[in-house]
């Protein structure tokens, strides 16, 4: 047993903190907001940077890595709020042509969640529609939809489907199943990387804001709100590698147990790190400029992906059951 | 990472189980709560048959008599022993998973020799003399005092919520040399006695109405020099090193009782009726009880980074106590809620009521309640995850 991240992890990690860096830094995902979230060339390089391919084997492009490596750079994105529908491309990839390496932006949509929204459809290029049956192809460009006024993250327009056509089936049940588990597991990561931030930023502020003549991080009511964003952070972080590795190796664990669990915890604890930041950077918080709400906000987009926090929890109970 | 165990320690597991399976059948039943000569008799009696099989302190270096195991073999240990059932650490809890521990990585040779095998044979039971009346979360403000006199320091103060004092062979206690210094600097840590003369130990009843811990008097007791662990003064140095195991491994074992506990109390929800169907029925308590498992996983698997990374390290637990401990300790005070709210009337006696095995739950709730506060306060341990972990100012100083 070595439950760490390895050299080769670390380095990989640092190595996706760095292009996030370059190619996300904070102003221009704001300036995103104006693109509807995505930039094909900033989806492109996010092609080059090998986070679509990164599970496909080498003889077919790919770089040949697992669930483990995929989890470490979708944390990575989910910190760097990069937004766009980067898992359900990336699920795409040994599907659908041009995903592997940023030519295709593709979508996802849940046959059985309502209302039918879906996210960035006018950039969309393919929009793939999952049910218990399979997956199904379906043109994005030809569907009749509402933009919803003020999308909650905003970068992250929302479109409301008037229709959701049949379209053409492109995989069965069995890949359904690897859709909804391995989805799970990098939305879980993102969540993790956005409750991550939401600590650093909260910490970072507490340090510099000065009140009563001291740093607020000094006043214990302020202090343990950071502590247990660190705490939530930490125990959904280790949860979700977890569940990472047993994706990799099915026999280390009761796999669907820990997806599910490892999903409602980061999801959980997103949700919660991005409002407690938002308490501790006080008046601050709640404006449109200092970064909190963004976190935030991306926290309850993600929370919405991939599983129901109940549906998650209730399946967790049932291997509880004898 | 790796999530699997490799060949040996999966040769080890076996071993393990195929001896439980042995020797779990010739344990006597368990005596009552209070009866404390008994416990102690029983409790270091499974220590005993641990040793004479190879298992005492399985994490311990051979030198001392231990098994001089790796931390993942440490780890699969508790998993076996939690599995079968066998009795948990007991009245030697302080001995085993903090006093030795300290000893290890701070006693002199002698010390070593003369206590940690006995510890490991179940022939030495010890207690932990730190918090007192007036210093308990303000632990470095304690006041018992200790004069050195020729080659002994005499002892004399007052030290409170001893657990285990009343069966206990020796202390590991903090007591002040230098009142003068800056309190953190005028504290040293010795080693105890429990029979020498002087100490007075008046029992205190606990909220589950057991005798679990003891007010102790200290009137001059006489403490050999030879017994300071560390250097005169230095005990806070050490103290924290105590900690470190306290709060480190110390709970690992309670985190697998308490991930079987879940599993207990959703068949308890499956046999207990509701209206025309069972407990289980409702949704909000599954949901509950399932967060609340994902939770124990997840802790469980921060258990395993720990332990990777003990494998790699010092040997002394890192700060991540703190972190397993806060969240260890509120899971676990979910976990006794919920069961409260399942039990309703059933949980109205301490022993089990109508058939339903409510009385382990009952205990189990109250127990969870020391969690928050035993070992640090969640409030102080929020501090140092403040202070320590993520680098935030200091409080104001008092
Ligand atoms: C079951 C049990 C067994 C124990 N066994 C032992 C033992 O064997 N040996 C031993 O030495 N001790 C033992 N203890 C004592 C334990 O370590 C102390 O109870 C604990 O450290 C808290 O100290 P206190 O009880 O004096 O509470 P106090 O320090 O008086 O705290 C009271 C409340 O104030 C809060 N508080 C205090 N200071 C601060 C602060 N700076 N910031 C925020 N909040 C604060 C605390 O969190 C708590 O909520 C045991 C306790 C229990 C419950």
């Amino acid at each position: 047993m070595n439950f760490d991240l390895g050299d080769d992890e670390r380095a990989l990690q640092q190595g996706m903190r760095d292009v996030c860096k370059r190619l996300f830094p904070m102003d221009r995902v704001r300036a995103l907001e104006d693109a509807g979230g995505i930039d094909r060339t900033l989806w492109h390089e996010l092609g080059q940077a090998g986070v679509f391919s990164l599970r496909q084997p080498e003889s077919e492009g790919g770089v040949g890595l697992g669930m483990t490596e995929a989890a470490l750079v979708y944390e990575e994105l989910g910190r760097a709020l990069v937004p766009g529908p980067v898992i359900s491309t990336h699920l795409s990839v040994p599907l659908i042509e041009g995903a592997l390496d940023g030519q295709r932006v593709v979508g996802l949509i849940d046959r059985e969640r309502t209302p039918p929204v879906v996210g960035q459809l006018p950039a969309l290029d393919t929009l793939v529609v999952i049910d218990p049956k399979g997956l199904w192809l379906v043109d994005p460009q030809h569907l009749g939809a509402i933009p919803v006024r003020q999308p909650l993250d905003p970068l992250t327009p929302m479109y409301l489907l008037e229709h959701l056509p049949k379209g053409d089936k492109i995989a069965g049940p069995k890949e359904v199943a690897r859709w909804r588990r391995e989805g799970a597991v990098l939305a879980a990561a993102m969540l993790v990387g956005i409750a991550s931030a939401c600590t650093e930023a909260a910490v970072a502020y507490a340090k510099e804001r000065k009140q009563f003549g001291r740093p607020i991080g000094s006043f214990q009511a302020v202090k343990h709100i950071c502590a247990d964003m660190l705490v939530r952070e930490e125990v959904a972080r280790v949860g979700t590698y977890a569940a990472a590795v047993m994706c990799d190796d099915p026999g280390a664990g009761d796999v669907d147990r820990a997806v599910a669990g490892a999903r409602l915890l980061a999801g959980d604890a997103a949700l919660a790190n991005g409002k407690a930041s938002i308490q501790v950077h006080g008046g601050m918080g709640y404006t449109w400029e200092v970064d909190a709400h963004l976190y935030l906000k991306r926290a309850v987009l993600m929370s919405t992906r991939f599983g129901k926090s109940d549906d998650l929890a209730e399946a967790v109970a049932g291997t509880l059951a004898p | 990472m790796d999530l699997r165990y490799s060949d040996s320690d999966e040769r080890f597991r076996a071993e393990l189980r195929a001896w439980l399976e042995d020797a779990l059948p010739s344990l006597p039943p368990k005596p009552g709560q209070d009866n404390w000569p008994a416990r102690r008799a029983w409790d270091t009696r499974w220590q005993q048959m641990l040793f004479e099989a190879g298992y005492a302190g399985i994490d311990w270096p051979s030198e001392v008599e231990g098994r001089g195991a790796t931390p993942t073999e440490h780890l699969i240990f508790l998993e076996e022993t939690e599995r079968a059932g066998a009795p948990y650490v007991g009245v030697n809890f302080v001995g085993l998973l903090h006093a030795g521990p300290t000893l290890i990585a701070e006693g002199t040779p002698e010390q070593k020799q003369r206590h940690l095998p006995r510890i490991l044979r179940g022939e030495e039971v010890w207690c932990q003399g730190f918090s007192e009346p007036g210093a308990g979360s303000d632990l470095a403000a304690l006041s018992t005092k200790a004069v050195r006199d020729g080659d002994h320091y005499v002892v004399t103060g007052q030290k409170i919520w001893t657990s285990f004092a009343h069966v206990a062979d020796h202390c590991e206690l903090l007591v002040r040399t230098d009142p003068d210094a800056p309190k953190h600097k005028g504290i040293t840590w010795l080693i105890m006695p429990m029979d020498a003369k002087g100490i007075e130990i008046q029992p205190l009843r606990t909220i589950t109405g057991s005798t679990e811990f003891s007010q102790m008097f200290l009137d001059e007791v006489r403490i050999p020099v030879e017994n300071r662990v560390g250097e005169e003064n230095d005990g806070w140095r050490v103290a924290m090193v105590t900690f470190s195991f306290e709060r480190g491994t110390a709970f690992v074992g309670e985190l697998i009782r308490t991930m079987s506990l879940v599993e207990h109390v959703a068949g308890l929800a499956q046999r207990i009726p509701r209206g025309d169907g069972k407990a289980w029925d409702d949704p909000g308590l599954r949901r509950d009880l399932g967060r609340i498992a994902a939770e124990l996983d997840a802790l469980w698997a921060l258990t395993r980074r720990n332990v990777t990374q003990a494998e790699r390290g010092t040997g002394v637990p890192g700060l991540g106590g703190s972190v397993f401990k806060l969240a260890y300790s509120e899971v676990r005070a979910r976990l006794g809620d919920l069961t409260m709210k399942l039990l309703d009337r059933a949980a109205l006696g301490m022993e089990d009521v109508g058939g339903i095995e409510s009385g382990i739950h009952v205990e189990r709730w109250f127990q969870s309640m020391s969690l928050t506060i035993a070992a640090g306060t969640s409030q102080i341990q929020r501090n140092i995850v403040g202070e320590r972990i993520l680098g935030l100012p200091k409080e104001p100083a008092v």
